[in-house]
């Protein structure tokens, strides 16, 4: 069968089974379970509402227990065992040996650096690009522009990415527009970009800020509008100039926004892979916790200090997580 | 210490749609002037143009004869209270006083001088330190007061401060706005409402907006009792003046009108010997309107009675779909409900419009 054909009857497979499901569980739950009528009909259907909500949760709580709670576990089992001794037990050894590898330190560094770097710059683009295309003709045509980078997967960005900074020989054409740009501003030669120690790790985060921009600036475009125009119009009466107004009055105004947005992407960049593997693959002091984890569990198929690094990915990841989720119901 | 002056003033949007035209007026030093108008009349956007929230599209507007067509808001020292109160969330009640002043880089000690004034003035001092989430509706609405205060500025604007309140806040509020304005004697203000007892409660000029104008100008009673047009007439009071039809049958210093509904009336108004036979409506209130010992001015079926206790509104059966004829009587008038009534009134509550406009020398 052609494969399309095969994804399509699957879609279609996959559709009905959900809408099959949450039915005839419903009709089970209501007509043989606790059938509304008899002597008990009122009890039946309180006991019935009781348990809807579970034949609801109950796909989702599989799901995630399959592929989200037992991966956690199992993880945490093979951190704990080493694979080249038919998996035995060794306690901490993997971690010991995690620490004791400079790359993974390296790894953590840059990690933080983007930590540091792309949700700030991410979300100071955004929230620049909301204000200024908020009120304009054709700041909905901006707003797409600039979103659209989020239509982009991260390797594709990272393919874009590679042409931008691409070098060739100084005696031919440039394609790659950074070196394009240096050389007619009047540097001497065509420079390697990537392979530039400390400075390529920001040409990286480039990517992720170029993608993260645009989701920034849509959720904090929402917020500035939620800003009440009365407000706005009361600080201009009270002599504030367009500065003031942004950061006195709207900037305030949408804080737990900004928090927020501020938080998702800085899970996001926890969790950078793509683009690093894409571009770099960890060269040049380029290394980040995920594509560490990757090399040590698939290329040198060390499973026990990779998922020592996981663990360390997922421990750093959990509180930023946590406190993202409380923040959002927050604003909620 | 302020004149406010606008003449021909013009507001148009995009070029094409004329909101406002020709507006003529004049604000002396400590007058409370109100515009009132029914719902986009214009009234708000003729504030906010005083505001300088909007842009004027047309005519000048001067305070203290300096033209402020261009002057930026924060320069005309002007402040103003919204309907929506709009403090500012993340602010504490202090903060959102001392916001101006801050601004403008007043010393210190004048800004908590000024704050601790307005707090005193509006009762706020318990509440300097809370947000306003945690403040009721009146409370808001004093804070909003307490920001424009503290700025002490040359004109007081309000946008409707009063309309989100509930009934007994409102009445309540709008004495302490009429006690503030007492207490200021040379501040002026301009007041937007939709609602006629504030406009005929705080009011030492009322504006009445219509029709991209001014209908008319004047104090409250003035309106009331010598409305210049048939609008007028009918916007200020509740309910509505009674707009007979008829025809002048007589000219001169008093002038009879044969009332199509069969009455004549005979009004103490003078007319020219051309007005003979022109067609005008007599106007008279509801409440103006007694039972008739003779010669009714109006008779008719009772359709609808509301007792009120006070008084009783009596809903006249109209002929061919028009307005209802309307009579207040004082007191309780249980069985009139359905029954053929005749009324009249005092020649001298009677009015007299012709096109629209009163008959009325000035």
């Amino acid at each position: 069968m052609h494969p399309a054909l095969q994804g399509l009857m699957m879609i279609f497979v996959g559709v009905s089974g959900c809408v099959g499901y949450f039915y005839f569980s419903n009709i089970v739950l209501d007509k043989f379970i606790f059938p509304a009528k008899g002597e008990h009909a009122g009890r039946n259907i309180n006991r019935a509402n009781l348990v809807r909500p579970w034949l609801f949760l109950f796909p989702a709580l599989i799901a995630l227990g399959l592929y989200l709670a037992y991966p956690v576990i199992e993880t945490f089992r093979l951190s704990l065992t080493d694979r080249s001794q038919g998996g035995a037990f060794v306690g901490a050894d993997n971690y010991a040996a995690l620490f004791n590898d400079p790359k993974f330190w390296e790894a953590l560094r840059n990690n933080l650096l983007w930590l540091l770097v792309v949700p700030a710059m991410s979300t100071a683009f955004g929230l620049l690009a909301a204000q200024l295309t908020d009120r304009i003709k054709w700041g909905n045509i901006a707003k797409s522009l600039i979103f659209m980078p989020m239509a982009i997967s991260f390797v594709g960005a990272a393919v874009i990415w590679k042409l931008v900074y691409d070098a060739r020989p100084i005696d031919t054409n440039q394609i790659g527009i950074l070196n394009a740009v240096y050389l007619a501003l009047g540097g001497d030669e065509p420079q390697q970009w990537l392979s530039k120690p400390f400075w390529n790790n920001f040409f990286l985060m480039a990517v992720l800020i170029w993608i993260q921009t645009g989701f920034a600036m849509v959720i904090l475009s929402a917020a500035i509008r939620g800003v009440p125009e009365e407000t706005i119009e009361a600080a201009i009466i009270d002599g504030a100039n367009p500065f003031q107004i942004f950061f006195k009055i709207k900037v305030p105004q949408i804080i737990g926004t900004i928090v927020v947005v501020w938080t998702t992407i800085t899970i996001t960049v926890l969790k950078v892979f793509d683009i690093v593997f894409a571009m770099t693959n960890g060269q040049w002091e380029t290394q980040v916790l995920a594509n560490y984890m990757y090399d040590k569990l698939f290329r040198a198929g060390d499973w026990g200090v990779g998922s020592a690094a996981a663990m360390i990915i997922m421990l750093l990841v959990m509180p930023i997580l946590v406190w993202n989720v409380r923040n959002a119901r927050k604003e909620m | 210490m302020a004149d406010l002056n606008l003449s021909n003033v013009a507001k148009v949007y995009g070029g094409k749609v004329e909101v406002l035209k020709d507006i003529n007026l004049d604000i002396k030093t400590g007058e409370l002037i109100v515009f009132v108008g029914p719902s986009g009349c214009g009234k708000s956007t003729l504030l906010r143009m005083i505001a300088g929230l909007e842009s004027i599209s047309g005519g000048d507007f001067t305070i203290d004869g300096e033209r402020m067509n261009d002057v930026p808001p924060a320069q005309r020292g002007i402040a103003m209270v919204f309907q929506s109160y709009a403090l500012y969330p993340h602010m504490t009640v202090r903060d959102n006083m001392a916001f101006a002043m801050k601004l403008a880089k007043k010393p210190e000690a004048e800004i908590n001088a000024a704050i601790e004034n307005a707090a005193r003035i509006l009762q706020l001092e318990p509440y300097l330190d809370r947000l306003p989430k945690a403040l009721s509706g009146g409370q808001r609405q004093r804070v909003a007061i307490g920001r424009a205060i503290v700025r002490d500025p040359k004109v007081y604007l309000f946008d409707e401060p009063l309309s989100n309140l509930d009934a007994a806040l409102r009445v309540a509020t709008r004495i302490e706005i009429a006690q503030l304005k007492e207490s200021m004697p040379n501040s002026t203000m301009v007041y937007v409402t939709h609602d006629q007892v504030e406009a005929m409660t705080l009011a030492d000029k009322i504006v009445v907006l219509a029709n991209k104008g001014i209908a008319q100008v004047g104090s409250p009673l003035e309106l009331y009792e010598r409305p210049d047009n048939e609008f007028v007439a009918q916007f200020i009071g509740s309910p509505s003046m009674n707009l007979l039809p008829g025809q002048i049958t007589e000219t001169g210093a008093n002038t009879k009108v044969k009332l199509s509904g069969g009455g004549t009336a005979i009004i103490p108004i003078a007319t020219e010997a051309s007005d003979q036979g022109r067609a005008v409506n007599v106007g008279v209130r509801p409440e103006d309107l007694v039972i008739a010992e003779s010669d009714p001015l109006f008779a008719g079926k009772v359709n609808i009675t509301e007792a009120l206790g006070e008084v009783t509104l009596l809903y006249f059966e109209s002929e061919n779909g028009g307005e209802p004829v309307v009579g207040k009587l004082p007191g309780i008038h249980k069985d009139i409900r359905g029954t053929n009534v005749e009324l009249t009134a005092a020649p001298e509550k009677l009015h007299l419009f012709a096109d629209g406009l009163s008959m009325r020398k000035k």
